[in-house]
């Protein structure tokens, strides 16, 4: 592990260029995409900005078609064809990777740098192949030897708590849960900084999921890395997120530690988010959000959240900008400072 | 309205029959395996269990659809005879179905106006009296003004509408019980609410009986009165939900409701405990208890090779284990 770490550290070193930011971790500034439609432009993304320092972890939760995934890809640049804008920045550990051809990204970050388990990656295992293999894949892929690569499967099997006789097995013969974990073993096998998991649990029960959030906080601790949790399910994002980003209509509206993004989110929407969420030990009645999330083919001009906001007052026809508020930064004109 | 049973299941087993070769006998699936409970009219219950534990097999034994193996079914006042299919026709145009995935749940060529049409046809509902009973589903799930949504197609409606769509369609035909299976799992937890608000409402305004299924008891906890926990094709426990919530006696129950986080900034740093393995075959059950491969509590020598009965520890609070084999509560 650590020799891989050097490794790609050296990576880092070579990637070294004038657009160098401060800390390690991830940047994003202005990060847009857009797809082609036959019903028109859908502006998926709409210029995302935040900062993630290394090893600490984030939750991304929104509404469904708010962007979440589009946004993972963006920041992956797992493209569809169907593209129509994209632009922005991203930097990893200061360095300005959207400037990186698309051969030297998949070598130097995708996969090696920041990895991701997709939204239903679990159905998507190969049945023919064993799993150890499947698994080890990435890693040969990277001109590791056969041999080395099996060690490190091995290496990151017993990391996710799946037994190593199970590498010999093919995906059906997994329980969902087994599944899931081997998937997250692809995710690991090359020792990334960041790994961006889509629904990672959302197929699960209960206690599978429970289990399997325990094992990912056992490997943030012990690996000091960073995840994103994209998710829907907002009680469980916070088993592992440090901090949140909560989206509404391709943007993004706050970003907050958890203790204020749990308990006083800044932005109306995320208040209205956070009280529709049902709890089990706490007695308390959730609310919905009345309305829905506009068409993002002709987002509304202004605050894209101001038809359904309690809070809205005649500046909310002007879009906000992101303000800052202490540490946070929420897009809200409630926040507006000077 | 009398607040009487309308629906009595006494020990009922369905098992799913299991071929070699298409022909030979290999045993049986034990999808539900002794379910005993009783509905009210009026009255929500929902039934939280596992992947796999029987929820969706329990109720489409109590629509009808899947035979039962053993037990009775008591609907109505009616001794269901699932060899009579006059029986079964009868169950159900009795019996509202809504199911777990509300965009796989209409046929996507179908206006809004011809899906709640289709069932009122087949049961011969004179056409004005059709177009009125549509007018009324529609207002009362809230897909208003009802003239804007006849004529459309379910994908121009958001999820949340769609599963009000087929809320609709479930109440068309006036029945006394609804059963929903995962109704709002597919949804966000901003409109979650919302559908289970409505279908609350229309539960109390004709006095339904309602059962839901789902894996999240969170989310029904306020829309239900009482709670049936399943695992392994059994009700190990049932009591009132906020009983069950605050007072869990099954070690199941309780691990289950210790493993559903509340969004609490706290979790980050805590690891909980969680039984390794999981849910057993229902084609060969453990001997004894169900659960006691996982159970920290068991019993040597009893839990292992007995079945548990079911005890009442507390006033009307039921559990199949053997710790309450002495009717009192057991620390
Ligand atoms: N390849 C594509 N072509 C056109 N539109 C797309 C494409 N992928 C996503 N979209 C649209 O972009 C918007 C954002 O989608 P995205 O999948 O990012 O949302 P999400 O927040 O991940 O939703 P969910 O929670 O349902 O997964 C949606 O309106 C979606 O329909
Ligand atoms: N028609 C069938 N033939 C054979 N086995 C079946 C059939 N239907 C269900 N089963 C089996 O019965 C068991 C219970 O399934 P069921 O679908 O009732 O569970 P569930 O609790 O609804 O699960 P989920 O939460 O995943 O929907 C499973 O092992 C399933 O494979
Ligand atoms: S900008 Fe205005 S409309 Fe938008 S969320 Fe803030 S208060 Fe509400
Ligand atoms: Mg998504
Ligand atoms: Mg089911």
């Amino acid at each position: 592990m650590i020799g891989m770490r050097r490794r790609k550290q050296a990576v880092a070193e070579r990637g070294r260029s004038p657009d160098r930011t401060e800390g390690p971790g991830l940047k994003v500034e202005d990060l847009t995409l857009y797809f082609r439609s036959t019903a028109g432009v859908v502006q998926a993304v709409e210029g995302v900005s935040f900062e993630l320092v290394r090893g600490r972890s984030l939750t991304i939760i929104g509404e469904s078609g708010c962007g979440k995934t589009s946004l993972a890809r963006a920041i992956l640049r797992l493209l569809p064809k169907n593209v129509h804008t994209y632009r922005g920045r991203v930097f990893l550990n200061g360095v300005d990777v959207m400037k990186f051809g698309d051969e030297r990204f998949r070598k130097d970050v995708r996969w090696t740098r920041m990895s991701m388990v997709s939204q239903a990656a679990m159905n998507a295992l190969t049945p023919v192949v064993k799993v150890g293999y499947q698994v080890a894949e990435p890693l040969m892929l990277d001109h590791v030897g056969k041999k080395e690569a099996y060690r490190k499967a091995r290496e990151v099997f017993n990391l996710v708590g799946v037994p190593e006789a199970f590498m010999d097995r093919y995906a059906f013969e997994l329980s969902g849960g087994m599944r899931q974990r081997a998937i997250l073993a692809m995710a690991l096998i090359t020792d990334p900084d960041i790994v961006i998991l889509d629904e990672p649990t959302s197929a699960l029960d209960v206690l599978t999921q429970a289990n399997i959030m325990n094992t990912l906080k056992k490997i943030k601790q012990d690996l000091g890395l960073s995840f994103m949790l994209i998710t829907h399910d907002i009680a469980t994002s916070s088993e592992l997120a440090d901090e949140g980003i909560c989206m509404y209509a391709g943007q993004l509206v706050e970003h907050s530690d958890g203790q204020r993004f749990y308990r006083e989110p800044l932005h109306p929407y995320s208040q209205k988010l956070m009280a529709s969420v049902p709890t089990l030990h706490i007695e308390k009645k959730p609310e919905f959000i009345p309305g829905q999330p506009p068409s993002l083919i002709n987002p509304p001009t202004g605050c894209r959240f101001a038809a359904r906001c309690h809070r809205r007052f005649e500046r909310c026809d002007e879009e906000p900008p992101l303000f800052e508020h202490g540490e946070e930064t929420v897009k809200c004109w409630l926040y507006e400072t000077g | 309205m009398d607040n009487s049973k309308i629906l009595s299941l006494n020990g009922v087993r369905t098992y799913f029959e299991l071929k070699r070769w298409g022909f030979m006998h290999a045993g049986y699936v034990r999808a539900v395996d002794g379910v005993s409970f009783d509905l009210a009219r009026g009255e929500a219950v929902t039934i939280v269990g596992e992947s796999g534990s029987g929820k969706t097999t329990l109720l489409r034994t109590i629509l009808g659809l899947a035979k039962i193996t053993d037990g009775e079914m008591i609907f109505g006042g009616r001794n269901l005879d699932y060899n009579n299919s006059r029986d079964l026709t009868w169950l159900r145009w009795q019996v509202g179905f809504v199911q777990q995935d509300p965009y796989g749940a209409t046929a996507p060529f179908m206006s809004v106006h011809r899906i709640l049409s289709e069932p009122l046809i087949v049961n011969k509902v004179p056409k004005i009296e059709r177009e009125q009973r549509i007018r009324e589903a529609l207002d009362e799930v809230r897909l208003i003004p009802v003239d804007d949504f006849l004529h459309k197609y379910p994908h121009m409606l958001s999820g949340g509408q769609q599963q009000r769509l087929v809320v609709a369609r479930a109440l068309l035909l006036r029945p006394m019980l609804i059963v929903a299976d995962e109704p709002v799992s597919m949804l966000d937890a901003s409109v979650r609410v919302e559908v289970l608000e409505l279908m609350g409402k229309i539960q109390e305004t004709h006095n339904l009986g309602v059962i839901y299924i789902t894996h999240d008891l969170s989310s029904v906890r306020y829309f239900s009165q009482r709670a049936f926990v399943m695992y392994a094709a059994k009700l190990v426990e049932k009591a009132d939900v906020n009983e069950i919530v605050n007072n869990p006696q099954h070690p199941y129950t309780q691990v289950l409701l210790n493993a559903i986080p509340d969004p609490e900034p706290e979790n980050v740093g805590k690891f909980k405990e969680i039984p390794s393995g999981e849910p057993p075959s229902l084609i060969k059950p453990p001997p004894g208890c169900r659960f006691h491969p996982r159970c920290t509590r068991k019993i040597d020598g009893l839990c292992d090779t007995e079945e548990p009965p079911e005890f009442e520890p507390r006033p009307n609070h039921f559990v199949e284990c053997w710790l309450y084999k002495d009717g009192d509560r057991a620390a």
